[in-house]
Order: structure tokens, then C-alpha cells, then sequence
């Protein structure tokens, strides 16, 4: 890592370490008696660390003049990594959470491991944790073999992809300390927020900078993707964390936003989050990948457009199907159902052109599960994103709203597509970058397949059976109108279903254990790819000599 | 000037339809403009390349 950088880099690195410690350490004096102080602390610790292993390694040559030349892979190595390690901590506080509602004693009575603390810890490890990561490790390959041109530089690489950890990790560690500000996937506090949007400008401006310097005439549409990622969720971050604290010695803040203004913005916040953070980038990773992977160009280039301006402009007036039946005005949510509905469009343009980009080549899933990887999250984007559209319309949402169904729905998105999707472009891009001739096993690749693919499955059938009879026990009446069925009946009826979703969690997490292992061993293990440096870009899973199958 | 809801659902319910029309109809001028065809073919192709150095 230290010898990817040239001695005077390493200096600049340090430099940051240095002003970023010292900051923390006005925040960790002054609260000391508060959880802030906890959070002050711990940064200045691990800045030392970094700091210390710099200046351990400041005599490291310094990279070649070739390797300066060449794409900057580094980031992207440490990247993987970090992705992975997410993947298995959040998917692991997500079984464990869903175990908590079969068996409620799981939370071993401490106030750390309550319900209410684990379940953000869940979605921040798997959404910024897990997606978070293979996004910016994706887009710093995408951008770089899309543009022709390397990184614009070598520090503000690592500057946001261990920035933007250093983040998710104040937010996970917050919570068990008990810190909130009650926003739904924006739970982290007020000083975590404004870091995170250092990070957020720096990798905007990175990225800027790396296709300004591109040797293509134009701009490969997954970029645009990317972008689109980058702009809008530093528009969201800020608006919704528009926060004042209540002195700069605590942790504690209130929010701007007055009553249901503040639900609106929390929910266009939200639903975006899931537009332009949990879709955009990883349309951006089925655009590059799939083509790639397949040796197929993208069926419609012009398709690929024209649903790239659909999904950002539609998105972002979908928010309001968040709060269908509150105190919302009425034509607001109208405006939210309508704009979801209409987003079917060019979701399904891009769902289609992925599987028709599979013309002819259909033939390869049956032994690349690589390739099955992406078309299968393509089929499940299709799925789930119909499905929400159907659950936006304000009659569907009355009985879904509340339920599992939701979080079926969510899940046959984050599952289904966003994992799946992740998984295949990291099983293309890590032979590609370590410069293996295929992943340590294919087999490995094919049981992950399996098991990412029934624990979904179980999951989502769980939670559709527990949501729809929950949402119909909820609106039961008898013949004297009134509620047939209790809270509490509604809650002994779900029982087998959550038994159910824990052991769907419990397979697509150990779907992640084995790919991590897969991943460490084509790093440690798998033979060197044969082409000469400097020509090859492919990785050649089952066919080492490619053109004689063709 | 009197900045009351009903002045901004007056606002939506007009203008957000047509300047959402016309991003619409600029980005179909744009997808099909002919002269860009030839742009779009080569970047759909340029992504399979295999060369590994910028």
C-alpha cells in the first residue's frame, strides 16, 4: 500500500493524518463526559496507527516510472477487501437480528445488542458498509479502463475510500453507544455527517478529475451512473442532515426540519438513497461488468440513455409514496404514486437491456456463474423494482404498509439484485486486477451462486406470506365492527415466517463467507495470468485460450 | 411576494409538467440525434477492449 506511493505522498498522507487528529482531538477533550469524547478519541487512535505504519514503511522504494504510468490498482486491492469484510459483519448483525424476532432473548439483556441498536447496524453495514465499498472500489476500475487514463491522483484515493470507512464505522460504533438522530438510513450524528461530506466533495472532485483526463471522445454511460451517484447522494446527505447540536461538546442534535416538512425530506432523502445510492452505481457495475463479462456489447446504447435520464428525473419526486395516508398533502402523495409508477419504465429499459444483451451468449450461464451472477440480479432489479412501483399505488399501500411486505420488498432488491450484482462484478474484476488467469475455484463461485440464490429466495417468500397476513389481520373486522385480531396475534402468527427469513439470511451469509474465502484464496493461490504484462484484461474463468471456443 | 402553499402547488401543477416535458424531449433529440450515432457505437465497443495500460 505505502509503496504504491511516492515519498512525498506518503508525506501528504501523513499531513492529513496529522490536521485530521488534531481535530478529533478538539472534538475529544471537550467531550469527554459525552459519547462524542468516546468518538474523538478513537479517531485520534486511528490516526496514530495509520500514521504509524507510514512512517514505519517511509523508506519503501518508491514505485517504477512504468508503474506511475499505468492504471492505479492499489485502492481498488484494498477496496475488495474492505467490501467483503463488511458484507460478512452486516450480514451477519442481520441474521442475527432477524434471530432476535423468532427469539427475542437473543439480545443477552444488554442495552448495546438491543433490537433497536443492532437493526442500524445491520442496514449501515450491508447498504454503506457492503454497497458503500463496492461502489467506490468499482468505480475508481470502471472509470479508469472506461476513460483510458489513471486515477487523477494517489492520495485522495485512499483519503475517501478509508474516509469514508472511517465513517461507517463512527455510525456502527455510535449506535451501540446508544447515538441517533432517528432518520432512517441517516442515523449517524452531526459530526460523522459533516466528515462524510469532506469525503463525499473529495471523491467528486477525484472523480471529475480522472474523466477530464480520459482518451476517449465520450463518456461510457456507466460514469454517467457513477455521477449521478456521487451528485445527487451528496445533495441528499446534506439536505436531510441539516442539523444544529446542541453544544460542540455533544453528540446530540436536533434536526432543522419542522414536523412534516421533516418526513417529507426524510423520505425523499430516503427513497433516493435507494435511487441513486442502492441503483444508480450499481446499474453503473451491470453496465461495465455484464458486457464485459458476457463479450457482448450492451444491446441498445441509445436505450441505456434514454433510462438513465428516465430513472434521474423520475426518482426523484417517487418520496412521498413513503407516506401515503399521514398528514402529507394528499396531492403530494399522488405525485409520489404517480412519478413510482411511471419509474417501470425506464427500470424495466434497463432490466431489458441487460437480458437482451445476453442474445446469443445465453448459452454461457450454464457453466459461468459469474455471468449468472449478473443476469440473475438483473432479473430480480426487473422484479423488484415492478414490485415497487405496485406497492407505491396508495390502495396496494394500505395493505402493505407497516408489514414484512416492505421488508420483503427491500430485500428482494438489496438480495437479489444489489448483492447479486456485486458478487458478479467482483468475481470479473478481481482476476482482472491481481492479474490471475481465473478465480482459486469455480466451484466455489457456483456454490455461492446457490446459496446467494435459495436464501434469497427464502427470505422473500418469508416475508411476502408474513407481510400480506399480517396486512390482512390488521383490517380484519368482525360483524360488530371491530378489530377481529389483536397486535399481539398478528405477531404469534409470524412466528414460523421469521424462523424462516433467519435461515434464508443465514444461507446468503454464508454465500458471502465462501466467496470471501474464494477471493483470498485467487489472491494468495491462483497461478499468474499467462498473457504478457501490459496486454490483458480479461479474465479467462473457463476458457484459458478464448478464441478457440469462439 | 405572497410565498403561500397554494402559490407553490399553482407553480408544480404548471410549470413542473412542462419543464419535465421538455428535459424529456431534449434527451430524445439527444439519444437520436444521427450525427451522435457513431459516438455511442464506438463507446459500446471501446469497453470490450483487453489492453491493460491507459
Amino acid at each position: 500500500m505505502a509503496g504504491s506511493l511516492t515519498g512525498e505522498e506518503r508525506r501528504t498522507c501523513l499531513l492529513i493524518l496529522g490536521v485530521l487528529a488534531l481535530c478529533a482531538l478538539g472534538i475529544a477533550v471537550p467531550g469527554r463526559w459525552d459519547p462524542i469524547g468516546v468518538h474523538g478519541l478513537m479517531v485520534v487512535l486511528l490516526c496514530a496507527g495509520a500514521a504509524g505504519y507510514l512512517l514505519l514503511r517511509l523508506n519503501v522504494p518508491e514505485p517504477s516510472p512504468e508503474e506511475l504510468s499505468g492504471y492505479y490498482d492499489a485502492p481498488i486491492k484494498v477496496g475488495v477487501g474492505l467490501t467483503m469484510a463488511w458484507a460478512i459483519f452486516g450480514m451477519f448483525v442481520g441474521v442475527w437480528v432477524a434471530a432476535q424476532l423468532a427469539w427475542p432473548d437473543l439480545t443477552f439483556h444488554q442495552a448495546w445488542s438491543s433490537f433497536g441498536r443492532l437493526r442500524p447496524a445491520h442496514t449501515t453495514g450491508v447498504i454503506f458498509g457492503f454497497g458503500g465499498n463496492a461502489l467506490i472500489t468499482t468505480s475508481y476500475h470502471v472509470v479508469q479502463r472506461t476513460s483510458r487514463a489513471p486515477l487523477a491522483d494517489r492520495v485522495s484515493p485512499w483519503f475517501v475510500l478509508f474516509g469514508f470507512n472511517l465513517f461507517c464505522l463512527l455510525a456502527v460504533t455510535g449506535y451501540a453507544m446508544g447515538l441517533t438522530q432517528s432518520k432512517e438510513y441517516a442515523e449517524p450524528e452531526w459530526y460523522a455527517d459533516i466528515w462524510l461530506v469532506i469525503v463525499w466533495v473529495t471523491y467528486f472532485v477525484l472523480f471529475l478529475r480522472t474523466l477530464a483526463r480520459r482518451k476517449e471522445p465520450h463518456i461510457y454511460v456507466a460514469n454517467w451512473y457513477y455521477l449521478a451517484f456521487i451528485v445527487v447522494v451528496a445533495i441528499l446527505h446534506i439536505v436531510n442532515n441539516l442539523a444544529v447540536p446542541i453544544t460542540l461538546a455533544s453528540a446530540k442534535s436536533y434536526t432543522v426540519w419542522p414536523g412534516v416538512q421533516d418526513a417529507m425530506v426524510q423520505w425523499w432523502y430516503g427513497h433516493n438513497a435507494v435511487a441513486f445510492f442502492l441503483t444508480a452505481g450499481f446499474l453503473a457495475m451491470m453496465y461495465y461488468y455484464l458486457p464485459k463479462r458476457a463479450d457482448r456489447p450492451i444491446f441498445s446504447y441509445r436505450l441505456s440513455i434514454l433510462s438513465f435520464w428516465g430513472i434521474t428525473f423520475f426518482y426523484m419526486w417517487a418520496g412521498s409514496h413513503h407516506l401515503h395516508y399521514t398528514a402529507l398533502p394528499h396531492w403530494v402523495q399522488t405525485l409520489g404514486m404517480s412519478f413510482s409508477v411511471m419509474l417501470l419504465v425506464p427500470s424495466w429499459a434497463s432490466a431489458g437491456n441487460a437480458l437482451m444483451t445476453m442474445r446469443g451468449a445465453w448459452h454461457k450461464l450454464r457453466d459461468d456463474a459469474t455471468l449468472r451472477f449478473m443476469v440473475v440480479a438483473a432479473v430480480f432489479y426487473g422484479l423488484s423494482t415492478f414490485e415497487g412501483s405496485f406497492m407505491a399505488i396508495r390502495a396496494v399501500n394500505s395493505l402493505s404498509h407497516y408489514t414484512d411486505w416492505t421488508v420483503g420488498h427491500v430485500h428482494a432488491g438489496a438480495l437479489g439484485w444489489v448483492a447479486l450484482i456485486t458478487f458478479g462484478s467482483l468475481y470479473t474484476l478481481v482476476p482482472s486486477v491481481w492479474k490471475r488467469q481465473s478465480m482459486y475455484s469455480n466451484a466455489l463461485v457456483e456454490l455461492h451462486f446457490w446459496l446467494a440464490l435459495s436464501g434469497t429466495l427464502i427470505y422473500i417468500f418469508a416475508m411476502w406470506n408474513s407481510g400480506v397476513i399480517q396486512g390482512l389481520m390488521w383490517r380484519t373486522y368482525t360483524e360488530n365492527n371491530a378489530l377481529a385480531y389483536s397486535f399481539v396475534d398478528s405477531l404469534v402468527a409470524m412466528y414460523p415466517y421469521y424462523i424462516a427469513r433467519t435461515v434464508g439470511g443465514f444461507l446468503f451469509l454464508l454465500g458471502a463467507i465462501v466467496g470471501s474465502i474464494n477471493i483470498w484464496l485467487t489472491v494468495r493461490r491462483s497461478p499468474a495470468s499467462q498473457a504478457a504484462p501490459g496486454v490483458y484484461d480479461r479474465p479467462h474463468d473457463l476458457d484459458p485460450t478464448p478464441n478457440a471456443a469462439e | 411576494m405572497n410565498f403561500e402553499h397554494e402559490t407553490l402547488v399553482a407553480f408544480s401543477k404548471s410549470w413542473g409538467l412542462f419543464y419535465l416535458i421538455g428535459m424529456a424531449i431534449v434527451v430524445v433529440v439527444y439519444t437520436f440525434w444521427p450525427g451522435n450515432k457513431k459516438k455511442f457505437d464506438h463507446a459500446k465497443r471501446a469497453v470490450l477492449r483487453k489492453e491493460d495500460r491507459p
